[in-house]
């Protein structure tokens, strides 16, 4: 199971502030090993992001997204206390959710 | 012997349930893995990325790119993009020299602010574009971001 993600989501008024680190290698399958090998790609495909079950943010990611990636974004609508929940998928299938509460 | 039997039902109830379980996430992993838009990704110019988006975008002044001039470290150059066209529904980043161009997509559902930021890696010095969808049309904004030292490859 991968290492779970840190999540920050702040409410200023109803605009709520996401800031989402995930772990995970974003390998971007150009790079070589010490043998001469090709390291295969594995990298983080989609992100999902919901509030109340509806989708704030969705993104598509490639292998040029930095190794534990961070992303961060605004949507209106949230208050205090509302749960976030955030989902990524990777290449070769592995997934991870995290819930967090805007404070 | 009924009791070992009764010991060996219960087990299997619950290895079936985590079989299950372990189905079904595999099945909605899948199902995000095929919305994940393979061809964009693929692609090796930037005519090419365009085409796969949708369209070849306008240049636009209400979008900005918040990156560094210089990049120390290619591997990790924090890139931001806020639009101000009404109505965006999705915003890409693209490195003009990387291998493929496009690092990442975002669809902006409504209500949610076109404003996201993440970070990329940056094979050598390049322009960084970033594409805003809105309705039908598209738009592009382009900053120069110096890379002393090289993200991909190593």
């Amino acid at each position: 199971m991968p290492d779970p993600m840190r999540i920050r989501a702040t409410a200023q008024g109803d605009v709520v502030d996401v800031r989402v680190l995930m772990s995970h290698e974003m390998e971007g399958g150009q790079r070589r090993d010490s043998a001469g090998n090709l390291v295969p790609a594995h990298f983080i495909q989609t992100v999902t992001v919901t509030h109340g079950g509806k989708t704030v943010l969705s993104a598509d990611w490639g292998p040029a997204v930095s190794k534990n990636p961070y992303l961060q974004f605004k949507f209106t609508g949230g208050k205090k206390g509302d749960e976030l929940v955030v989902t990524w998928v990777d290449n070769k299938g592995e997934t991870r959710t995290d819930k967090a509460v805007i404070s | 012997m009924s009791e070992s039997r009764r010991d060996f039902m219960k087990l299997t109830g619950v290895f079936g349930l985590l079989a299950a379980a372990g189905l079904l996430t595999t099945r909605e992993a899948i199902a995000q893995q095929q919305a994940w838009n393979k061809a964009a990704f693929e692609t090796k110019s930037m005519a090419d990325t365009y085409k796969v988006l949708g369209g070849t975008p306008a240049e636009s002044a209400d979008i900005s790119i918040t990156a560094p001039d210089i990049a120390e470290n290619g591997a990790v150059v924090p890139v931001g993009v806020t639009s101000k066209i009404p109505n965006t529904q999705a915003v890409y980043i693209l490195v003009e020299k990387n291998p493929n161009m496009l690092a990442a997509g975002f669809n902006i559902p409504q209500g949610t602010e076109p404003n996201v930021a993440t970070r990329i890696k940056m094979g050598q010095t390049s322009n960084v574009y970033a594409v805003v969808k809105a309705g039908d049309k598209y738009y592009v904004a382009s900053k120069e971001v110096k890379v002393t030292l090289g993200g991909c490859g190593g």
